[in-house]
């Protein structure tokens, strides 16, 4: 019982403020909806860390290089004006095949520093933010829409999504039942992520990367290629990453660079450490969980806060919860092994 | 060559470049380079003794310069000024230094082998707390004796609280004047005799305590030493150094940006530190003096170098974030390289027998 501190702790928390909300009035059909939302909205990127983690690299806190990559496939798809749901899903396929050449070099790195892999993604992935930066504010982009009015040259920090696919997956298939709207098209997009992540660990390569993630020795000695696997686990991450910013922009209704994604790679951490990983084999319900936990407090106390108390408190609250999170998991990780599986 | 020096070199190289294009004199770079080793000198000085213990780089150093905000802002809302003020914000700083760098020494002993990944988290965590005492008890749980730095809406402090009873306080002590360029000999001498002090430390008793940990826990506590207690002495060292350091700082620049004054003073501090040769295991004091003065030369020159060749200042500062970011990221990935040679053959001997356990946790960073 002792391990599920955290998990009770944000359980308890939650009721606690979901009575609190409906005491203060906030209509609880726009929270559940919202909470359904943001589940899908982060939930790509926390199921993204899945395979790093599997392989045993820990958690990608290197995330802003795989969002980097998803950025710029979108970016390309606004260049060409690609809108509606297809025009989505073309800036998936571009951001996937720019995450591929960003993982590549992303997992040399990583490759080199096995065992440290958490603190050198940390610090690959600030320094490849300003590199982004640099590019994006010279850019040979076309589109009007995307640059500065002045000059016409150098990227927006901020890019409104609305004339081309923003919420185009929000949209998608949405059902009314009562007063909650039911986001059907995007759950049902996160659900096939999720599903073929799991597909993912029963084929071979899948459970190579199981194997090296839980003891390289021995995968060594059953003739496991121990750098191709991690490779691919990052590659695959990275992949993954980079649609879930897609999903994220898209329902967020802009397309934010330059420093935008710096502390990205935070909450993602906490959502898959509160689902009960414990930086080791994490399984997809896992991350289901701890994202659907985390993004609810995110829900609950923003207009909490705002009836309550003072606007700034829930976005504090959220930087404590997401890093105190964290901090407990590196502090008990010692406790858990990676022979409990969920 | 070692690595190490190159990158002393290409910071060289690239500081050199970036003054000739940047078109800056001579006398504005060396008063501000000057201004920048007053200030963080200290404050670099205070991740020497972490990196000795073996604990690599305290990013917490965050955790001690918000102590010293603390501090000023202490005797700044009880109205103390003068001598009195500041007194009472050095012994503010230092209690709460000590007890906050007590806790982060707690902390990194449970996580041997992680403990920079640790201390960002902590620095990030202690910052969401330190915004939250200023930001939303200020006029609610502490009460407001100052309304001078209230926020208008009766909770909160200001974001800029000033400084001016403090400001240029110990600069003008020895003025000296050599043409243009103002040397302000008596803070000069506070932070070399803080180098001297530092040095002196890592050579005394507890200085070889430390980097007998450093180089080996098991071998150090086989020798007798206490290893929790020296890690966790070695980081309060370091947090009340960061500490003292900020006060520095902020008397310096005369105001305090409340909410984000202390922060990346440990990336910047880091950058320093490596640029001037140090490695993630051994840094020196000579390290911390000559990367103060590359990497400082290269922050100021960098934005009016990026207008004068691109055509846009912003270039050239997310070059220079870029270079403080990524000096770290190397440091990290050549550091790795050599210690993953002895981590691949511990775990072939070691690992083979203990199924679902990751390679055992290193010592050493």
């Amino acid at each position: 019982m002792n391990k599920y501190i955290p998990q009770i702790f944000i359980v308890i928390f939650l009721v606690l403020m979901m009575f609190t909300a409906v005491w203060a009035g906030i209509p609880w059909a726009g929270l559940i909806n919202d909470s359904l939302v943001r589940l899908v909205m982060n939930g790509v990127l926390v199921l993204s860390l899945i395979p790093m983690l599997n392989v045993g690299a820990g958690i990608n806190y290197g995330l802003p290089v795989a969002i980097s990559a998803g950025l710029l496939g979108m970016a390309i798809a606004v260049n060409y004006q690609l809108s509606g749901i297809l025009g989505f899903f073309a800036a998936i396929m571009l951001s996937a095949l720019v995450a591929i050449v960003f993982g590549l070099g992303y997992a040399g790195i990583l490759n080199r520093v096995r065992g440290r892999e958490e603190i050198t993604g940390v610090f690959a992935g600030f320094s490849f933010i300003y590199v982004m930066s640099f590019f994006w504010a010279v850019a040979p982009f076309t589109n009007p829409g995307m640059l500065w009015p002045i000059g016409g040259y150098g990227m927006r920090p901020t890019i409104g999504l609305g004339p081309y696919f923003a919420k185009s997956l929000n949209e998608l298939w949405s059902l009314h039942i009562g007063d909650v709207l039911i986001p059907l098209g995007m759950l049902s997009f996160f659900a096939l992520i999720g599903v073929m992540l799991y597909l993912l660990f029963k084929t071979r390569i899948g459970s190579a990367i199981l194997a090296v993630g839980e003891n390289e020795c021995f995968a060594r000695l059953a003739g496991i290629n121990i750098s191709r696997t991690r490779s691919i686990a990052i590659i695959i991450s990275t992949i993954i990453a980079a649609i879930g910013i897609c999903v994220y922009a898209q329902s967020y209704g802009f397309l934010e660079l330059y420093e935008a994604p710096l502390m990205m790679a935070f909450p993602a951490a906490s959502a898959i450490l509160l689902g009960g990983s414990s930086g080791r084999r994490t399984t997809v319900l896992q991350a289901f969980l701890g994202t659907f936990l985390f993004q609810s407090v995110y829900v609950y106390s923003g207009p909490l806060a705002n009836a309550l108390l003072l606007p700034e408190v829930s976005e504090i609250f959220r930087v404590m919860i997401s890093n105190g999170i964290i901090l407990y998991a590196l502090l008990f990780e010692g406790g858990r092994t990676s022979s409990e599986k969920v | 060559m070692k690595r190490s020096s190159v990158v002393t070199l290409v910071f060289l190289l690239l500081s050199a470049l970036g003054w000739y294009y940047s078109g800056i004199g001579p006398v504005f770079l060396c008063n501000e380079v000057l201004t920048r080793f007053i200030r963080d000198a200290v404050l670099v000085l205070a991740l020497l003794i972490p990196i000795a213990a073996g604990m690599g780089i305290n990013f917490a150093i965050t955790v001690g310069a918000m102590s010293a905000q603390v501090g000023f802002l202490t005797a700044i809302i009880m109205n103390i000024w003068g001598l009195a003020g500041l007194s009472v914000t050095l012994l503010v700083t230092l209690v709460a230094a000590i007890v906050t760098g007590w806790l982060v020494g707690l902390i990194l002993n449970r996580v041997k082998g992680k403990e920079m990944i640790t201390t960002i988290i902590i620095g990030f965590l202690a910052n969401g707390l330190y915004q939250f005492v200023y930001l939303v008890g200020y006029g609610t749980f502490i009460p407001a004796f100052n309304q001078e730095i209230l926020l208008s809406r009766g909770i909160g402090v200001r974001n800029m609280v000033d400084l001016a009873g403090y400001r240029n306080l110990m600069e003008n002590i020895w003025m000296i004047e050599v043409g243009d360029i103002h040397i302000p000999l008596f803070m000069i001498m506070v932070v070399l005799l803080f180098c001297v002090v530092v040095a002196y430390i890592m050579n005394t008793r507890f200085g070889q305590r430390v980097r007998a940990v450093g180089q080996d826990m098991e071998k150090a506590a086989a020798l007798g030493i206490d290893v929790n207690k020296t890690r966790l002495q070695a980081i309060i060292l370091s947090t009340v150094l960061a500490g003292l350091g900020q006060i520095l700082y902020l008397q310096n620049i005369g105001m305090i940006n409340v909410y984000t004054a202390h922060m990346n003073s440990d990336i910047f501090s880091a950058a320093a530190l490596l640029a001037g040769g140090a490695t993630l295991k051994e840094a020196r004091v000579r390290n911390v003096i000559l990367g103060i003065f590359l990497f400082h030369t290269l922050f100021i020159v960098s934005p009016q170098a990026g207008q004068n060749l691109l055509g846009n200042a912003a270039l050239g500062e997310y070059f220079r974030s870029f270079v403080a970011y990524g000096t770290i990221a190397l440091a990290l990935v050549f550091n790795e390289t050599s210690q993953n040679i002895r981590g691949n053959k511990l775990c072939r001997i070691r690992n083979l027998f203990r199924k679902n356990k990751g390679p055992g946790v290193e010592p050493s960073i």
